[in-house]
């Protein structure tokens, strides 16, 4: 891309596409997409489609809230160990406590927006940055995800409730599928593209959203105009357990027990997506829609390569070098707009 | 707003022996100031002087804890700049008056969103993009901006068009008074008389300005009433027929210090890093003014 694509005498219109922050991560869906369609047959059959489509989902659910945050200018590393706080909380009350698993799934969302909030209040009351707030918050979880589910199970995982009432309706809200001439769309992706559309709402149309890329963009400057700036911080971290909790409760009613340790690593993968899709890692700028273009580019990638038949230890190296590549063109982007003319 | 006291002076705030500490540094003390419709009172003082907390506690970003601050006539304590943006009191910073990589238009409506009507009571649900982009258009070109892409991000500005962005976004929503922390800082000549005309331009529209600055020259173009501070304390306060700008710049630069600095760049080669008419401070004076720690993201 050369410089010359954001010049003044340019077409407002066209200027505009090119300065859009999702524009590049959708040059590179493009081209990764093309990349294996070439190379790997059964990546274009319509089965591998469904396949891919969820696959982009399970990280596209987390990435919608994560990439507000980033733009909101914060991280939360506790966002992939609280996916699997909210599906054992769900499952051990549930089973602990009574033998309907709705209670189990109300309580798990209580508990997810509980952790997001503690987030949002620990960041406002000790202005420590959000990687160490996280941080913690992220190794206190993982801790109590093993430590809790060995003193109540007495294993590292949880115990089957899919004999318990309301385990149909569940499964059916959170990880039932439709298959459509052979195209199967599992309920994550209903969920993924509900998010999607509310979130880039939210973002683009809402005083919410106006908010949200203030308080990312010049915290200072937010608050000095009136902008509620802890407030709109602490909504974007329930906004993260909102997301974990339906990703948790997916995982539940879909393998039906919960394995104590998961999530571990895939907060870095949320963080990947959203800046993958334009994002900036310092805030105030990038897109809802960018988002789901990273986690595609995710999905594609990770079965792709097995299409392919490469070898699969070779996505994260593809991953981590696509997301220099994004961060670069980022910041690009940023100091583009920021110098300007004087 | 209760126009008892008023009594037909205008008067829109009023410091009274208005004093702050930060821990054990005393920030300012026994300051007072009154601002009346359709004037400019300018502040001036060095850095370090105590014009950064005087408009903090203006604009409610501090609270005062010395002495009596009105606003109309009525004693207030603002907790918040948006307790003082109700009020009428608006306030464009040097630095972070505006979000740089936002677009203008979401810039000149943010904290004052407007929403859709249709909507109703639900109307702040939904922004009116198109017209708060109209509105920013119109609001600008009456100010004497023309810029058509208003989805620009801010920061693609000059640094003299930010500042009236900031200054015509404030007069649009209906500011009585108008605080303006060294608008013309970092703006080259030019740049700054186009800032000045603004702020003129808002004094004719009936505004009250405040304007910091250490430039009397600048002071001197557009002030009706000119308060000195020095090391947080009031070192001079004049109406404009009182005082000329020669009597200004000398007692801004502190007659003894440039008397001092002069003799001193009598006797020796002026070092490259020396900056006249800043004399240094002591190492037991901080600067109660450096900007407070912002959290990183």
């Amino acid at each position: 891309m050369s410089t010359d694509l954001l010049a003044q005498d340019r077409p407002a219109a066209l200027r505009r596409l090119f300065a859009r922050p999702e524009f590049g991560s959708l040059i590179a869906a493009a081209a990764v997409f093309l990349v294996f369609a070439a190379v790997a047959e059964p990546f274009l059959r319509v089965s591998s489609l469904g396949t891919v489509l969820y696959a982009a989902s399970t990280i596209g659910i987390m990435a919608v809230p994560v990439s507000l945050l980033m733009i909101g200018g914060e991280f939360d590393l506790s966002a992939g160990v609280l996916v699997t706080t909210a599906a054992l909380t769900s499952s051990m009350v549930s089973y602990q406590l009574t033998a309907v698993t709705w209670v189990g799934v109300l309580v798990s969302l209580l508990v997810a927006l509980a952790v997001g909030g503690f987030n949002g209040w620990m960041l406002s009351r000790t202005k420590l940055p959000s990687f160490i707030v996280t941080l913690g918050t992220f190794l206190m979880l993982t801790g109590a995800n093993l430590g809790v589910t060995k003193l109540v199970s007495g294993t590292v995982s949880t115990k089957p409730i899919s004999d318990m009432r309301g385990f149909a309706s569940c499964r059916w809200l959170f990880a039932s599928e439709v298959t459509v001439g052979g195209l199967t769309i599992k309920a994550t992706v209903w969920w993924w593209l509900g998010l999607l559309l509310v979130g880039s709402w939210v973002l683009l149309r809402t005083r919410f959203g106006n908010w949200i890329f203030a308080v990312g963009g010049d915290a200072d400057a937010a608050r000095a105009v009136g902008v509620p700036v802890a407030r709109t911080k602490t909504l974007l971290y329930l906004g993260v357990g909102f997301g974990a909790w339906v990703l948790g409760q997916h995982l539940l009613f879909s393998f039906d027990t919960v394995q104590s340790g998961e999530g571990v690593g895939n907060e870095l993968i949320y963080i990947v997506a959203a800046v993958i899709g334009g994002c900036l890692i310092t805030g105030g700028y990038g897109s809802v829609a960018g988002s789901a273009l990273g986690a595609l580019i995710f999905g594609m990638a990770s079965k792709g390569i097995i299409y392919a038949q490469w070898n699969p230890d070779w996505f994260k190296f593809f991953l981590g070098a696509m997301l220099l590549l994004a961060a670069l063109l980022n910041s690009w982007v940023k100091r583009r707009a920021e110098r300007g003319p004087r | 707003m209760s126009d008892s006291t008023n009594h037909g002076t205008n008067e829109l705030l009023a410091l009274d022996g208005v004093g702050k500490t930060y821990g054990t540094v005393r920030a300012l003390q026994d300051v007072s100031l009154t601002l009346r419709a359709g004037e400019i009172s300018c502040v001036l003082g060095d850095n370090g002087a105590g014009k950064s907390t005087l408009i903090k506690i203006i604009a409610g970003l501090h609270q005062h804890d010395e002495g009596v601050y009105t606003v109309g006539g009525e004693e207030v304590r603002l907790a918040s700049p948006r307790q003082a943006l109700d009020r009428g009191i608006a306030t464009v910073y040097q630095d972070l008056a505006v979000v740089p990589l936002m677009p203008v238009w979401r810039n000149f409506f943010l904290g004052s969103e407007q929403g859709t009507k249709r909507w109703g009571r639900f109307g702040p649900l939904r922004l009116d993009a198109d017209g708060m982009r109209a509105t920013t258009r119109e609001a600008l070109a009456r100010m004497g901006i023309d810029l058509y892409d208003v989805d620009r991000p801010i920061g693609t500005l000059s640094g003299g068009q930010r500042q009236c962005v900031a200054i015509a976004r404030a007069v649009h929503f209906g500011a009585r008074v108008l605080i303006l922390d060294e608008p013309t800082a970092a703006l080259g000549v030019k740049q700054s008389g186009v800032v000045l005309k603004y702020v003129d331009a808002a004094r004719d529209a009936g505004l009250g300005v405040v304007l910091i600055t250490h430039n009397p020259h600048h002071a001197y173009l557009v002030g009706d009433h000119f308060t000195l501070l020095k090391r947080g304390r009031m070192a001079g306060s004049h109406p404009r027929a009182e005082i000329s700008l020669e009597q200004l710049t000398t007692e801004m630069a502190g007659g003894s210090d440039l008397a001092e600095l002069s003799h001193e760049l009598g006797r020796s080669e002026p070092r490259p890093d020396s900056r006249p008419g800043s004399p240094p401070s002591s190492p037991s004076d901080p600067d109660p003014d450096s900007r407070e720690e912002r959290p990183q993201p």
